[in-house]
């Protein structure tokens, strides 16, 4: 039986240090998740046509949301204090019955301690990154003579067979700043008080940025 | 204060070991927590701290000493549950942050200077009494 389908939105503050009664030491990144806002419950028998949560976390002033976004808020009572962070989370049917507009969830309603969950931030973006940062090529020897070579990418194909450049050969580019997703990071620690998580090892985004913490996929 | 210092501060706060004022170049004893099955016992490692890596609760200490002519250096997580007591027990006279030149030195040159004043008062705490009167001590300080 999988996990329930659920999540959080938060904002990700930075890592640190726990330790185990042992004395292990745990590299924690710790996550602001919650108080989040139902701002809409789309169902599966609706017009939407599938189980999921609209949350709000965050706040921004009131006059940086447009007209369309104000209306929706309305409805969860969220108008005069807007979320900065709006984002869907898909969950089951149950949740979806069980859940209305204007609810507020915190983060001991969702987790607990001993959970995995996934975590899906946008990670720092490295601009335009050759291919030894970006695919982690070998670059070229060091001497012998090598010249104004040293982090190329070597040959991107062959001759005239086939003729062209494989599609997908790993070249430089952009890099980073993308939709990235860590998945079974274990939650060590759940401070209710203040909705935060401590998860074990790290999580995409730079700190300060907006992360979607949801149970893990592939555990439970 | 930002939040994540917050909780960094209260990491802190809430061990029930006291934090001991060390510094580079004093000679301390760090009695470790060892476990053995389902026994533990106390181990001490004495040595000279030689490089303290600050960052509150993830400050890490270095202790190197000579073991059986073989440099050993330990690395320390300063808060670690396993470090039951830190004792300082010489404080010595040194000019950087970072005592990695002692790595390539051994014996005599390896010494550091130390810094009498502390010494005694060290001894003080332990309850020796000094050897030594003031004069004599002034006298041994110059030579």
């Amino acid at each position: 039986m999988a996990n329930e389908s659920m999540g959080l939105l938060g904002r990700k503050l930075g890592m640190t240090q726990l330790f185990e009664d042992d004395g292990t030491v745990v590299p924690v990144t710790v996550v602001e998740a919650g108080p989040c806002t139902v701002l809409q419950v789309k169902s599966d028998e609706g017009k939407d046509g599938y189980n999921a949560l609209l949350l709000g976390f965050g706040s921004q002033k009131k006059q940086r949301v447009n007209k369309a976004a104000t209306g929706q808020l309305k409805a969860a009572g969220r108008q005069d204090t807007p979320p900065s962070n709006r984002g869907e989370i898909r969950v089951d049917a149950a949740r979806v019955s069980a859940s209305s507009v204007g609810d507020t969830l915190t983060a001991a309603d969702v987790f607990s301690a001993g959970d995995y969950v996934d975590v899906v931030g946008t990670s720092k973006g490295r601009g335009f990154a050759g291919v030894m940062k970006r695919y982690n090529f070998a670059g070229f020897i060091r001497s012998h003579g090598t010249h104004e070579f040293f982090r190329h990418g070597g040959s991107i194909g062959t001759r005239l067979t086939p003729g062209h450049v494989l599609k997908g050969k790993k070249m430089p580019g952009h890099m980073g700043a993308a939709r990235t997703t860590v998945q079974n990071l274990k939650l060590v620690k759940v401070d209710a008080e203040r909705n935060l998580l401590f998860l074990r090892g790290g999580v995409p985004g730079p700190n300060g940025g907006n992360v979607t913490v949801r149970k893990a996929i592939k555990k439970g | 204060m930002n939040l994540l210092q917050t909780i960094e501060a209260e990491i802190i706060s809430a061990r029930e070991r006291e934090a001991v004022d060390m510094r580079p170049g004093d000679t301390v004893r760090v009695h470790v927590k060892i476990v053995e099955g389902d026994k533990s016992r106390i181990q001490v490692f004495e040595g000279t701290v030689i490089r303290i890596k600050r960052g509150g609760p993830r400050t890490t200490f270095t202790v190197r000493k000579i073991s059986g002519g073989v440099g050993v250096e330990r690395v320390f997580p300063a808060g670690s549950p396993n470090i039951s007591r830190i004792e300082v027990t010489a404080r010595h006279k040194v000019r950087r942050a970072k005592l990695h030149f002692l790595r390539g030195r051994r014996g005599k040159a390896a010494r550091l200077k130390p810094i009498r004043e502390f010494n005694r008062r060290a001894e003080g705490k332990k309850k020796r009494s000094r050897r030594r009167g003031r004069k004599r001590n002034k006298a041994t300080a110059e030579s």
